[in-house]
């Protein structure tokens, strides 16, 4: 996988503004899922909540203190389920993990649509963690585990 | 260059020593991410290896490296000679005898488990008190939390000031009858606090307590006299003293070493063997059993002759005059918040935080301008906890950091600030 020079960049602007305005925060009132998640290396941590109904992720709010990377990575998976089928949502999940852990090719790329963002992390081992956490954290709620870890 | 490694060097020649030091180590002319120098201010995680002490590695291993304490050949007896040695030099440099010098695995991590399960693990009982500072590595919590749920004993906690030093009053109150080990560090590898670790033992070995001093930060930065600090056992990892890792130093006063049970069994560790019964080797050789990290000992031999050749004095000297540049420039950066600023005395390391900016967010836009530095928890969670922070950003000097090395490092932030603005 090659990048640009703007792509190789960690903090675009999307991830900035992210980071900055996240969406989805705070804690659904009526949730039907949830889970916990942590970055032991980091520091991050999170608490998601989603509300599902036929199959369907019909809400999400989130809560959690950590750096740029996770908290913008938390706030664009939220973007990106609300209204995807829980199978959608997995498999979100194993494209995304693969593309931040080992090559992949163009196509794995353009499914992610926006989480694209994230693709040039893999350059950054340190920071994968931070970047998957939120998807850990969503597949350990979808799978009514309390607690996930990015270890 | 020998003109320059005398004690003291004049104030208009350091430029010239600084440059000499750089020059022993090579990794230093490396270019990193996109072309940048190389300001690596990592040094409380481990030093960078000079290539004096690379290259007497190699030679070791290349023509003199065989089995030690066990060969009748001349090899054998050679290599058994320079391992021998390294220990007499470590010896005499902390002011112990030799067989009061254990070379072990895993560092001071190692040395401290050794010491809580050998020593204080057949001698302390439910009810009785061990004593840890607040800023402690988690090397010296770890041990002794398991110690503590095995025996009933109960760990306490000396606290840390706002200013990031040491509670000494109410340490004084912590102590008593039932205090049976005070463990504590020398140099806060978090905050680059010094204690002062002579009253603290003194204080311990007054209610009759065992003192244990982890000096893993403070062996490169000033001399270690064992002799002097009156403490009962007390440890360094070689691989923070410009030596190979794998390797740490415990130094104890011999009726301690002697009351000490072994960990792990087998060669070397023993007198005699049958299956009837066992009996074990006197320190030093109990507590090395197997065969040892030979090379690793050369080489710390080796990085102590290197330190001693420019001297430990104008390595300390230099040292803080580049930690009080850092520290003053870092105090002109918006938003920049230096832990333990005012502490009296400090060594090796500096942390700080950023309003607004994640230390992991910091550190990689650092690295992004070729400077290392340290972001999370420093293996100090309840430290962190106490200063409500997640985690700091740690920038840490060596003998080799320079203005140039600061001066990155503050340019870098001011790039993360544009970032973050």
């Amino acid at each position: 996988m090659s990048f640009s020079a703007d792509e190789e960049d960690l903090y675009q602007e999307l991830i900035l503004d992210h980071h900055k305005r996240p969406r989805h925060r705070g804690i659904l009132a009526h949730h039907t899922h949830h889970a916990r998640g942590q970055n032991p290396l980091c520091g991050d941590t999170l608490k998601l909540t989603l509300e599902v109904a036929d199959g369907r992720i019909v809400a999400v709010g989130h809560v959690g203190e950590g750096c740029a990377i996770s908290s913008a990575s938390v706030s664009l998976m939220s973007e990106s389920v609300v209204g995807k089928t829980l199978t959608e949502c997995q498999h979100m999940f194993e494209v995304f993990h693969a593309v931040l852990t080992e090559a992949s090719p163009a196509q794995q790329l353009d499914e992610l649509g926006k989480l694209r963002v994230f693709a040039h992390v893999c350059q950054y081992p340190a920071r994968v963690k931070c970047a998957t956490l939120a998807w850990h954290t969503l597949r350990a709620a979808l799978a009514q585990q309390e607690e996930a870890s990015t270890e | 260059m020998t003109d320059l490694t005398q004690a003291h060097v004049p104030a208009e020649r350091f430029d010239e020593w600084v440059l000499a030091v750089r020059e022993q180590f090579p990794v230093l002319t490396r270019r990193v991410r996109n072309d940048k120098r190389l300001a690596y201010l990592d040094s409380a995680a481990t030093t960078l290896r000079p290539s004096v002490v690379a290259n007497a590695v190699a030679e070791f291993a290349s023509m003199e490296y065989a089995s030690v304490h066990r060969g009748v050949y001349e090899l054998s007896e050679r290599a058994t000679q320079r391992y021998e040695r390294a220990r007499e030099q470590v010896a005499k440099r902390c002011g112990v005898k030799a067989s009061q010098v254990v070379f072990l695995p895993n560092g001071t991590t190692g040395a401290l488990n050794l010491i809580a399960n050998g020593w204080a693990g057949t001698r302390v009982r439910a009810g009785d008190e061990i004593l840890v500072s607040g800023m402690e590595h988690h090397s010296n919590i770890v041990p002794w939390q398991m110690l503590c749920e095995r025996s009933g004993a109960v760990l306490r906690v000396i606290p840390v000031t706002d200013d990031g030093a040491l509670d000494m009053e109410q340490f004084a109150r912590l102590l008593s009858p039932r205090t049976k080990v005070v463990s504590v560090v020398w140099v806060s590898n978090a905050l680059g606090t010094v204690n002062d670790v002579s009253t603290i033992c003194r204080m311990a070995r007054d209610v009759g307590a065992c003192s244990i001093v982890d000096a893993a930060q403070a062996a490169p930065h000033m001399p270690v006299r064992f002799d002097h600090i009156g403490c009962d056992f007390l440890s360094f990892s070689a691989h923070k003293l410009y030596a190979p890792s794998g390797l740490g130093v415990l130094l104890g006063r011999a009726e301690r070493l002697e009351e000490t049970a072994p960990m792990l069994g087998g060669g070397h560790m023993i007198a005699s063997v049958t299956f009837e019964k066992t009996t074990y080797a006197k320190p030093p050789a109990r507590f090395e059993p197997g065969t040892p990290s030979v090379d690793a000992v050369i080489g710390l031999a080796a990085a102590l002759d290197f330190v001693d050749r420019f001297g430990l004095a104008n390595i300390a000297a230099h040292e803080h005059r580049i930690l009080n540049d850092l520290q003053t420039k870092l105090r002109q950066v918006p938003g920049v918040r230096v832990l333990a600023d005012a502490v009296p005395q400090r060594a090796g390391a500096v942390s700080f935080v950023i309003e607004g900016v994640h230390p992991h967010d910091v550190a990689s836009i650092l690295d992004r301008e070729g400077v290392c530095v340290r972001a999370g928890h420093h293996c100090a969670q309840p430290l962190m906890a106490r200063f409500a922070v997640p985690a700091t950003t740690r920038a840490s000097v060596g003998m080799y950091t320079d203005v140039h090395d600061v001066d990155q490092l503050i340019a870098g932030l001011h790039k993360v600030l544009k970032v973050f603005a």
